[in-house]
């Protein structure tokens, strides 16, 4: 049992490295823009579709992997132009996104799954050994583009994009246009998303319509994990959180598929409960240290007038 | 510097809840003018600095800045050359961002925002020696998230980044009314100098009457969205608050109604 359990770490970490970029993507939207995109669960899909499409029709993988980058971009703008400029409210404009966004993938992949078996992608053909290398390598190329994200949040567009979602009303009086700062970041946000699914269906071998189904809940269950875990006091800290709450997620979920009577297709119920537990938790903890603190000073309070 | 002709703002025209917060406003501020505004509750003090700032948009007449027609600009491009402090001393900074990071965006006011570092070692350095001038130790905590400020800090931070581009106009709605008396009093000592020494030419609606008369150089009275009263530097080094009551009381016939006066 603890043998196969080890055995299936390096996989668990490999995903949560792949997956981290889709998360850093939604943590881009949810937490520093406070944008509820749900955009995600189409973007992750197109990005997987155009690097699959372009791989099988001869182009180099790398190349492919750049071109899905740009279509979550221009899905993202999108998004951020219906709701900045089209006044749409922000969920729905992200739901449109993605139903739309359902016609488009099929149109790309032509039919509903296409493999990439026995083609070259950015992934070489490794042996057991070279196994490890691999994924030091992953991991340096995601905190390569965790530190660039890092990075770009520290320029003059990367704060006043951050100020949008702390305070618009604040950034648009030092002269910044908050439309164009959440068109950006949405936008920033879906080119991330549809990296991941890029790498994502180069690493598993195939492009499905439905592999982004669910990718907003798992992107929120792995921000939250890491914010819990490992804090987001700064920047660098909130994003390094973000990308090992995505392992950590990763693992949580191989450890759940070890048990015994639970199915593989359990997994999304699962997320989802693990994202409400985690929003649940400290709303509750703190209504309870609130009411347990009320009832002390009470106490306090009762004793010094019976005096 | 500022002219406003003829300015007319409504709210929910033509409907039973019309109300004319802004009627017929005539204004022209000279260069370094430091007015003070009072007038009663709902004279539409913060609906004027609204037209200035382009928040809003007058139903008619036009605003006027260096000899620009900037009527129909919008606010963000305005604010290229207006600074603002609000009442609220959480409306001006950002409070999930540092201090040295809310001055950095402050420092681009009205300049493109591209891909260079916005906290450079030089900068720092610059909004070090700047928040000294503040005299309450911001200097020191420069990487703290502002959200832990107290109200005063985060006022007299909001002041600098409003002011410390030098912007053609500062306009102040009130910014010290939510702060308490020995606060308030920093903030309006702060204010008083970075405008002297700066020579701003500056807009501020307060309701604290002694305030109104010792600051600036010029003192207007707002009633029902008109300006009832105009008192130049002259007239205004002999001034009392009860004679200036009673010359609110004697043009707009009733007395000066504010929730948040203070006499002096
Ligand atoms: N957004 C709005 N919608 C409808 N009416 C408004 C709005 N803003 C202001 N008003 C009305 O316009 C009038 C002028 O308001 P304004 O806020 O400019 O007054 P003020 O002089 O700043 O008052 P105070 O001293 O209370 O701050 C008031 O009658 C107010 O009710
Ligand atoms: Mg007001």
């Amino acid at each position: 049992m603890f043998g196969a359990l080890w055995s299936s770490m390096p996989g668990a970490v490999e995903l949560g490295l792949l997956y981290a970029l889709m998360a850093l993507g939604v943590y881009i939207t949810f937490r520093i823009l406070d944008f509820p995109d749900l955009t995600v669960d189409g973007s992750f899909t197109t990005g997987g579709a155009i690097a699959a499409v372009l791989i099988t029709a001869g182009y180099h993988p790398w190349l492919a992997t750049a071109a899905a980058f740009a279509g979550g971009l221009a899905a993202g703008a999108l998004t951020g132009l219906l709701h900045a400029k089209g006044k749409i409210n922000g969920l729905l404009s992200g739901i449109l996104m993605m139903i739309a966004l359902y016609s488009i993938n099929l149109r790309i992949l032509g039919r509903p799954n296409v493999s990439l078996l026995g083609m070259d992608t950015i992934f070489p053909r490794v042996g057991k050994d070279e196994k490890w290398l691999l994924l030091l390598v992953i991991a340096v190329v995601i905190l390569i583009i965790k530190l660039l994200l890092d990075a770009f949040l520290k320029t003059d567009l990367g704060l006043a994009l951050r100020a949008t979602g702390d305070n618009a009303k604040m950034i648009a009086s030092f002269g910044a246009n908050t439309d164009t700062t959440k068109i950006i970041g949405v936008s920033l946000s879906n080119g991330l998303v549809a990296l991941s699914g890029a790498f994502i269906a180069q690493q598993g071998g195939f492009a499905d319509i439905s592999m982004g189904i669910g990718m907003i809940v798992i992107g929120l269950a792995s921000v939250i994990i890491g914010e819990a875990i490992f804090g987001a006091k700064t920047v660098f800290r909130a994003t390094l959180a973000v990308v090992l709450g995505s392992i950590v997620y990763r693992i949580v979920v191989a450890l759940a598929l070890r048990v015994e009577w639970l199915e593989s297709s359990d997994v999304k119920l699962i997320t989802a409960i693990i994202v409400i537990i985690a929003l649940v938790l400290p709303t509750a903890s703190r209504a309870w240290s609130v009411r347990k603190t009320a009832r002390k000073r009470s106490r306090e309070l009762a004793g010094s007038e019976g005096r | 510097m500022l002219r406003l002709t003829n300015i007319y703002k409504l709210f929910n025209p033509g409907s039973v809840d019309e109300k004319t917060a802004l009627a017929g406003i005539n204004l022209q501020l000279n260069p370094g003018d430091f007015v003070t505004v009072i007038g009663s509750n709902g004279a539409g003090k913060s609906t004027l600095m609204n037209v200035i700032s382009g928040a809003l948009q007058p139903d008619m007449g036009e605003v006027v800045i260096d000899g620009r027609d900037v009527t129909r600009m919008p606010e963000f491009r305005r604010s290229a050359f207006i600074g603002r402090v609000f009442q609220d001393p959480m409306a001006g900074t950002a409070p999930r961002m540092t201090i040295e990071e809310n001055l950095a965006m402050a420092w681009k006011r009205g300049q493109p925002r591209g891909l260079k570092f916005g906290v450079t070692r030089r900068k720092r350095e610059f909004f070090r020696e700047q928040l000294a001038r503040l005299g309450i130790g911001l200097e020191n905590r420069l990487f703290a998230k502002v959200g832990l400020l107290s109200g005063g800090e985060r006022q007299a931070l909001s002041l600098l980044m409003a002011t410390f581009t030098n912007p053609r106009i500062l306009l102040l709605d009130e910014h010290t009314a939510a702060l308490d008396p020995a606060r308030a009093d920093l903030i309006t000592r702060l204010t008083e100098t970075i405008v002297r020494e700066q020579k701003l030419t500056t807009l501020m609606v307060t309701h604290n009457m002694e305030q109104a008369i010792r600051l600036g150089n010029r003192l207007i009275m707002m009633d029902k969205g008109r300006i009832i009263l105009d008192i130049d530097s002259e007239k205004k080094k002999t001034l009392t608050v009860e004679r200036l009551l009673g010359e609110f009381e004697q043009i707009s016939g009733h007395k000066l109604t504010d929730d948040r006066i203070v006499l002096g």
